[in-house]
């Protein structure tokens, strides 16, 4: 199963545990999951059914495009960033 | 000089990458027949001019535009009534973040002035010396809130407040009373107490940094068309013309579809012509004027005052090491001004500051803040500067403490494939350790520095670099070329490298291609040329568009030979089938008869962008009299992927040196007491010229990124992240002392000099 | 509205005659009345050198001369410096050695490093430095400008 990088910011929703593995074939499903075992993770995450624009989910060391659509695969890592662009 | 060193193990065997023809749009660009946003000239044209605040903080307490309105030859004025009230909400344009509120409020203030020269009322009129003098008639009545100037004083609870409906952010929880501090971010990764526990050296400093521009030589410029049946037409000069219809359209709250942008040649951007500050401003009084069109460009005072220049900060860096050199724990704090409202690069400052080294435990917090200033823009690896003269210059001290080779200790620290970021991902393929073997085995390096005063000064960086949409179209022309259309504007030879991709991959010649830069109804969405994306991404777009061309040719060739497709080999732009052969250009002139014109298009959105390393060496002299630093010799080393077009890869990078050796040592934003900024001219903000610098040499490391067909990673940003840190470094090692502020100016660095003499 | 003021001039060696007002700088003049865009704007006070042209074979910033100076003058903007028969070398080596990103300040880089070579034919890197200080150019760190200028002063005196 992924396993999700917990942001040090959200982990007083999860009892200070800094991953987590969790079931899920993409980013909303594992964040559903999440939010099931630990109330509020969503809400921090998400404005409304999408990513919050602040931030970025990384996949196995890439930016996933797809935002909560993003494919996951059994042993994928899952990290939510500071979204970011260049000049 | 240029040295290209290939780490790739298989031999490349390309006929147009790697190649230097002249660019496409090179003769237009040395004979002045080049049409940039200003060039433009439209029957029935008018010309705007813009009411600036001369407050730093104030409430609007009435605007009187009726002297204006009266003045013969104006024809339209316009304020923030004008424009209709956005939500706050949170917009998504291309990569980046924006309320639109914020924004829309940043076009033409409301209620509130939030920093010197904020829009506020705009004039059109039918020559610009009357726009001018309308200007000074309206009248706008302040009530004068005190200013707020300083980063780590806004952050202090007792703080005047920029905006009253600001809470703090911290991922997605707010605080609970309004603060300058719009959000706070945090990195984490093991334990930090343990890790200098283990420390046998430990350095601790804070460095201090200020507002800097992207000193594009083209000001701001934007003309719009306003239609009667409400089609607006819009010429200027972006980054990103799909960038620039999407915030007019959200601005304006009209549909994308009304709205046509047409980028003009661009006179540089480096991040600053992403955003909008004029277009919303022209179409406005375009409409409210009879539907004249209407042009407005603004003065380099008013670029340097009221568009987005980088974040000053405040940086706290603690670093710790072992005996024998390896890093154990590091620490930071950055506060980075986001000028009026909220958005600094601040996490990308966060994400920089160590992203060179393999760090098992680190606390990096990072706190975007509200000051009395323009609102900041991203500028070429936003925030990545201000974070690697911090660390890369308490990494030079622990050097020093622990007598280790600075390069030597980045070889035992550095990041190599399967390492952590410390914000969490692992890297791919990336080419850090190369470009620190590359510096090393340098001449430069080589060479032993001698005389006295003088110093020699290493470096890294490091740039996430981004991918993003790009789409591409093409048609094969009947005499062999093909005319090649993207959306992305050309700051710096892409037509060509774009070009170069496509041409490679149909085995033709680079001058084959005509490429053209379309506007937003002619090509697919593609986004703004920043992130150093366009070669990576819209390159990977022309190459998927000549894979299509190719399959394409190919059933044209089987069609003459009347064969099968699988049956012909395609090599170096020449068809073969058994003893016949064609060459592209003979098949182009053959395509009525095989079934009619040939195109193809392609859109793209790589996410495999591939990280981007430099590693910079510096010699100078210090004046110990004057405190001058003269820069004596300079290599830029810097991981490319592949070098499409290397003249432009080396041009990119001594560009991003020589931008960063003006940050280091020259410019900064000087506010008076009162926020008013004091040196809003290019006499008074020292850029470099050519006098301040040595020929820049480059070494061009070659680690493809295999996210890219031809490897390419992107190499316009890193190259500032170096220069401020390698310089202050150089001077340590001339004259010793620790610089721990931007601009190492000669006044600096004669203070310092003072303090050691005691 | 102010009175415009008649003014004849030689430009890129033809008779031109315009209206001006007293106020409106060459530059405004050369890119809004007469259509000649190559000089740019980068700073109008003379800072930049994005406006350069040449008055009377000396440089000047069009932007800090009034239009009404040039009555009875000789000017000559970037349009002017190729030939009938091509480029101007300046112009074949900033291309050969890729000595521009933008473009932007190019026009006035080339004009100006036209009066540096007729003036002095065999510059030195730090003259060519020297001279060229009064233009800004944010893309390339000048290296290849200054490269481009030497080449192209080795090229003149080749085929002198």
């Amino acid at each position: 199963m992924p396993v999700v990088w917990i942001p040090s910011l959200l982990r007083e929703l999860t009892k200070g545990e800094r991953s987590l593995i969790v079931e899920g074939e993409t980013v909303r499903e594992v964040i559903e999951n999440m939010e099931s075992r630990y109330p509020g993770v969503k809400d921090r995450l998400c404005n409304g059914e999408q990513l919050h624009p602040s931030i970025s989910v990384v996949v196995d060391g890439h930016t996933g495009m797809l935002k909560l659509r993003q494919r996951l695969h059994e042993s994928s890592e899952v990290h939510f960033v500071i979204a970011m662009s260049g000049g | 000089m240029t040295t290209t060193l290939p780490v790739d193990e298989k031999k490349d065997d390309y006929s147009v990458i790697g190649k230097n023809p002249h660019r496409h749009d090179g003769t237009d660009k040395v004979t002045g027949r080049a049409q940039y946003g200003a060039d433009i000239r439209l029957p029935g044209m008018m010309y705007g001019a813009m009411l600036r605040s001369p407050h730093a903080h104030a409430h609007i307490l009435s605007i009187d535009t009726s002297d204006a309105e009266s003045v013969p030859g104006v024809r339209a004025v316009v304020t923030a009534k004008d424009l209709p009230d956005v939500e706050s909400k949170i917009a998504e344009l291309g990569e980046g973040t924006i309320n639109l509120r914020h924004q829309s409020n940043n076009i033409l203030a409301k209620d509130k002035v939030l920093y010197f020269g904020h829009a506020i009322a705009a004039v059109a009129a039918v020559n610009p010396h009357i726009a001018e003098e309308a200007v000074a008639l309206i009248k706008v009545e302040y009530e004068v809130l005190p200013p707020v100037l300083n980063v780590r004083k806004a952050m202090q609870a007792d703080s005047a407040i920029l905006h009253e409906d600001v809470r703090t952010d911290e991922l997605g929880k707010k605080g609970d009373s309004p603060s300058n501090i719009a959000a706070h971010f945090q990195n984490q990764i093991g334990d930090v107490e343990k890790g200098f526990q283990d420390a046998h050296v430990i350095v601790e400093r804070e460095f201090f940094t200020s507002m800097v521009h992207q000193g594009y030589i083209e000001p701001q410029n934007a003309t719009a068309q306003y239609s009667p049946d409400g089609q607006i037409t819009i010429w200027c000069s972006t980054q990103g013309s799909f960038g620039v219809r999407e915030q007019v359209a959200k601005i304006l709250d009209i549909p994308i579809s009304k709205i046509r942008v047409i980028p003009m040649e661009i006179g540089g951007g480096f991040g600053g012509k992403n955003g909008i500050y004029l277009e919303p401003v022209v179409v406005l009084l375009s409409c409210k004027s009879g539907y004249r069109p209407v042009k407005m460009t603004m003065s380099r005072s008013e670029v340097l005052a009221a568009t987005g220049p980088t974040s000053g900060s405040y940086i706290e860096v603690k670093m710790g090491a072992d005996r024998n050199g390896r890093i154990t724990a590091v620490q930071a704090m950055l506060a980075y001004e986001a000028g009026a409202y909220p958005g600094s690069f601040v996490g990308a400052g966060m994400g920089v500051i160590f992203a060179p080294y393999r760090i098992e435990n680190a606390l990096v917090d990072g706190y975007d803040v509200l000051v009395n200033k323009p609102h900041t823009a991203a500028y070429r690896a936003p925030g990545g500067t201000n974070a690697a003269f911090a660390c890369e210059t308490v990494i030079d001290e622990l050097c020093e403490k622990l007598n280790m080779d600075p390069i030597e200790f980045r070889l035992l620290n550095g990041v190599k494939e399967g390492d952590r970021r410390v914000d969490g991902p692992v890297y791919n393929r990336i080419g850090y350790l190369e470009t620190l073997e590359a510096a090393k085995n340098s001449q430069h390096y080589r060479t032993p520095l001698e005389g006295s005063n003088r110093g020699r000064g290493v470096a890294s960086g490091f740039w996430f670099n981004y991918g993003g949409k790009s789409s591409a179209s093409a048609s094969v022309n009947s005499d062999g070329t093909i005319s090649l259309l993207t959306g992305s504007v050309d700051i710096g030879g892409t037509r060509t490298s774009i070009a170069m991709q496509l041409a490679e991959g149909l085995g033709i010649s680079a001058e084959s291609i005509r490429p053209a830069v379309a506007d937003t109804d002619s090509v697919g969405y593609t986004e703004g040329t920043y992130g150093s994306r366009t070669t990576f991404a819209t390159g990977w777009a022309a190459y998927e568009v000549s894979n299509q061309l190719k399959e394409k040719m190919l059933e044209r060739a089987a069609m003459i030979w009347e064969t099968e497709v699988n049956k012909i080999q395609f090599v170096k732009g020449v068809f073969l089938y058994g003893d016949k052969q064609i060459t592209f250009a003979q098949l182009a002139s053959r395509l009525d008869e095989t079934g009619g014109p040939v195109v193809a298009s392609a859109a793209v959105r790589p996410e495999h962008s591939g990280p981007a390393f430099a590693t910079h060496i510096v010699d100078v002299e210090v004046d110990p009299e004057t405190g001058k630093v003269q820069i004596l010799r300079y290599t830029a080393v810097q991981d490319a992927g592949k070098a499409i077009f290397p003249n432009y890869v080396e041009s990119q990078l001594q560009g991003g040196v020589a931008q960063g050796v003006g940050w280091a040592l020259n410019e900064e934003y000087l506010y008076d007491d009162q926020g008013r900024l004091v040196n809003s001219s290019w006499l008074d903000y020292r850029m470099p010229v050519a006098l301040d610098l040595p020929m820049i040499d480059t070494i061009i490391v070659e680690v493809p990124n295999p996210g890219h067909p031809y490897g390419v990673r992107g190499v316009g940003e890193v190259p500032i992240v170096p220069p401020p840190a390698a310089l202050a470094n150089a001077i340590y090692g001339a004259v010793g002392v620790r610089m721990n502020t931007l601009p190492m100016s000669p006044a600096r660095v004669v203070a310092e000099l003072n303090k050691q003499k005691g | 509205m102010n009175k415009k003021v008649r003014v004849q001039a030689t430009i890129n060696g033809e008779e031109v005659e315009f209206l001006c007002e007293p106020r409106q700088s060459l530059l405004e003049v050369l890119r809004e009345t007469l259509g000649l865009t190559g000089a740019k704007e980068g700073c109008n006070n003379g800072n930049c050198g994005a406006c350069t042209v040449i008055m009377d074979g000396a440089l000047v910033n069009s932007c800090i001369v009034l239009a009404v100076e040039i009555n009875g003058h000789r000017v000559t903007t970037v349009e002017g410096i190729a030939t009938p028969h091509g480029l101007h070398p300046l112009q074949e080596k900033f291309l050969a050695h890729a000595a521009l990103q933008c473009g932007f300040c190019t026009p006035g880089f080339i004009v100006a490093s036209k009066i540096l070579l007729d003036q002095n034919p065999n510059p030195s890197e730090f003259e060519v430095r020297e001279w060229l200080a009064g233009n800004l150019c944010r893309c390339t760190g000048y290296d290849r400008i200054v490269r481009a200028v030497l080449d192209a002063a080795q090229s003149q005196e080749k085929s002198l």
